[in-house]
């Protein structure tokens, strides 16, 4: 999979939970929750969001790297499945 | 049963307990020797919050010891000692005098978990004037209610939530005087019709002597929810400092070495309670994390700070477990002796898993926004029942009760028996009134008790057990939330008619926010209406009030005079039987 689809596949999980958000905004460098009025249960969500378009499977000690949308991206990008 | 008691024995205490004897505690008990543990202001000019926390150990070695060590979210730490922290909250103090706010008059913060916010509380109290927290995850209603129903004078807030909350609410803000602005790198600022928070208190005097307050004398006015209607202002007085200290001795184990971590937030009453006032009376260490939840995070900070004891809530504690134990175990955590949590019931697998994971149990307990501190606790030195809640505090007489019919109660006697949790008013911490909302206060007394609203049972040995709430406010995340303010929202979309909202049961949460739409004619439900009604939601409720689901429904149930039937609601989501529908038509 490529960076700008795991992107977008991103963008459209965050878009899932905070609709109201303008995704094209984000700074990707900055940690989301800066930028982005989202809880603990809205970024719990974004993983399964994640989860289920994906098919990966994100274990907790790994959240923090989903911290920005690059770190996302570099995190999913890793992961075998996905490779 | 299930879950098998934890015993404790000498050998778990690294220290003995304040409480050591709960019988023999409970039968000595006197709030005037409670009182006695604090100064009062010199020369007999009553009680206040800012001198039992700061200004009372400035004659003492305490002076120069770290009073509150803060965490930035970018890695920084500031460090305040008793001395700094003292003449900071004179300046704050002073300034408030600047701008003409006088006792009595409503002082606000919106802010996250920032250094000005603890001085800003304590500079208030100080100034005799009120100190009302607002949680800066809410979106801009929630807090346009708010600063209305309290008639906010001043409030204090970051230029960025100013900019994205309150910015547009101003026009309908004519009662409120100032808006002063903390810099988001915590620097000046200068935007128009606002007054920056630097300069404000760089041109003030750091002395300033407290004038005489009256234990009576309000204090805080902390928000609450109920079913119906507008979020209550429970307000709060400078005597409760007497139960924020004991109850924190006593049911948290404050030792004078002690350095302490409450991951509340002070938008919340525990945040305000035990996040600034109880650990500085008692002279410790208090710990102030601005970052949000995160395990690694969290075990760093424990690990780095040496925390001693701490302070939380059953969902960040269910996101632990959920990390697992092997992610504990990377860290160095010998310095904790205690563990305390509140904000919802701690489910007993939560419990027994903390014992497991660090070698010391959860320690759950009970309170309200309305009780001002812990009234019902497990302590440090008693045996914990995974799942309940403790037993009641010295000082404080705890009851079941059931409604006579009459409009009075009586109280249930026998073990086991579920009715409403109900207490003897009469500590230092008790709200006083509502708000502006006398009938509203009245209410929640009968037959000599305070009503609660929660139900619970308790078994033979006196330990208490929540059951459920007995209205249909909503606990998630430790928040409560009122399904009116979710609803009255929801309907102010043009595509919406009705909608009911309800917590769902969640394995995290406890309960999230889920509603049931029914829609206007000539709407029909579609993926993009809803995601546009959760967005609309979303952007004027804030995320921790807007429902995580919505539903799409064609009628919502109900009673004849036209109240919603939450209940019904909630037990068609769960596929519960809907039972005699004739029992939830009760107020």
């Amino acid at each position: 999979m490529t960076k700008d689809k795991i992107r977008e596949t991103v963008l459209r999980a965050l878009g899932g939970v905070a609709p109201e958000a303008d995704l094209s905004q984000i700074k990707p460098d900055l940690r989301i929750r800066d930028q982005l009025d989202i809880d603990s249960m809205d970024l719990l969500n974004f993983v399964i969001g994640l989860h289920k378009e994906l098919k990966v499977d994100i274990p907790e000690a790994d959240y923090p790297r989903l911290a920005t949308l690059d770190g996302c991206i570099e995190y999913l990008a890793s992961l075998r499945d996905l490779r | 049963m299930a879950w098998g008691t934890i015993v404790k024995s000498k050998h778990d205490w690294a220290v003995e307990p304040n409480l050591a004897n709960y019988e023999q505690a409970r039968r000595t008990f006197s709030w005037e020797d409670a009182r006695r543990e604090l100064d009062g202001l010199p020369g007999g000019g009553g009680i206040n919050i800012a001198h039992e926390t700061v200004d009372r150990h400035i004659n003492s070695p305490l002076r120069d010891h770290l009073a509150i060590r803060w965490l930035g979210k970018n890695g920084e730490v500031w460090d305040y000692t008793y001395g700094q922290l003292r003449d900071l909250t004179n300046r704050f103090a002073n300034a408030l005098q600047d701008l003409r706010v006088n006792k009595g008059d409503r002082v606000y913060v919106l802010a996250g978990r920032i250094p000005e916010l603890y001085i800003i509380a304590l500079g208030t109290l100080k100034h005799r004037s009120v100190f009302c927290p607002l949680f800066s995850a809410f979106g801009p209603e929630p807090i346009r209610t708010r600063l209305t129903i309290g008639r906010a004078k001043v409030l204090v807030t970051t230029q960025s939530l100013y900019e994205r909350k309150v910015k547009s609410l101003r026009a309908s803000l004519p009662f409120l005087e100032h808006i002063v602005l903390i810099g988001d790198d915590h620097g000046f600022t200068n935007v128009p019709d606002t007054i920056d928070y630097r300069r404000l208190i760089e041109n003030t005097s750091n002395s300033y002597t407290i004038q005489p307050t009256d234990p009576e004398d309000m204090a805080l006015l902390h928000f609450t929810s109920g079913t119906t209607g507008a979020p209550k202002g429970a307000m709060h007085v400078h005597g409760a400092v007497v139960a924020h200290h004991i109850t924190a001795k006593l049911a948290l184990d404050f030792h004078r070495d002690d350095i302490f971590w409450c991951t509340a937030d002070p938008g919340w009453v525990t945040g305000t309670s035990y996040g600034i006032i109880a650990p500085l009376t008692s002279g410790i260490t208090s710990i102030i994390d601005e970052g949000d939840f995160d395990a690694e995070r969290w075990y760093g900070i424990l690990q780095s700070q040496k925390i001693t004891i701490w302070y939380s809530a059953p969902t960040a504690i269910r996101m632990l477990m959920k990390a697992g134990s092997d992610v504990v175990r990377k860290y160095d955590l010998r310095s904790l002796r205690f563990l305390s949590s509140v904000g919802e019931p701690l489910n007993p697998e939560a419990v027994v898993w903390s014992k497991e994971a660090f070698g010391l149990p959860f320690h759950d307990n009970w309170w309200q926004t309305e009780t001002g501190g812990i009234m019902i606790a497990n302590f440090a030195a008693m045996n914990i029942r995974p799942g309940s809640m403790g037993r009641p505090l010295p000082g404080i007489d705890a009851a079941i009760v059931r409604m006579t019919g009459d409009g009075s109660v009586e109280e249930i006697r026998e073990p086991d028996v579920q009715g409403e949790l109900a207490l003897r008013p009469g500590w230092p911490s008790m709200f006083r009134a509502y708000w502006d909302e006398p009938e509203r206060y009245k209410k929640c007394f009968a037959g000599g008790f305070y009503l609660t609203g929660d139900l619970a049972k308790r078994d033979q040995d006196g330990y208490f057990w929540f059951i459920g709430r007995k209205d249909d406010v909503i606990k998630t995340s430790g928040h409560l939330i009122g399904p009116f303010e979710v609803e009255s929202i929801l309907m102010e979309h043009k595509a919406v008619a009705e909608s009911g909202v309800i917590g769902k049961p969640d394995p995290v949460a406890l309960e999230i926010v889920k509603a049931f739409v029914v829609l206007r004619e000539g709407y029909k439900p579609s993926e993009d209406l809803r995601r546009a009604l959760l967005a609309f939601a979303r952007t004027r409720l804030g995320a921790v009030v807007a429902p995580k689901e919505i539903e799409f429904v064609t009628s919502v149930p109900r009673t004849r005079s036209g109240k919603i039937m939450r209940r019904l609601l909630k037990a068609r989501e769960l596929g519960l039987p809907e039972g005699d529908i004739s029992t939830l038509e009760a107020d």
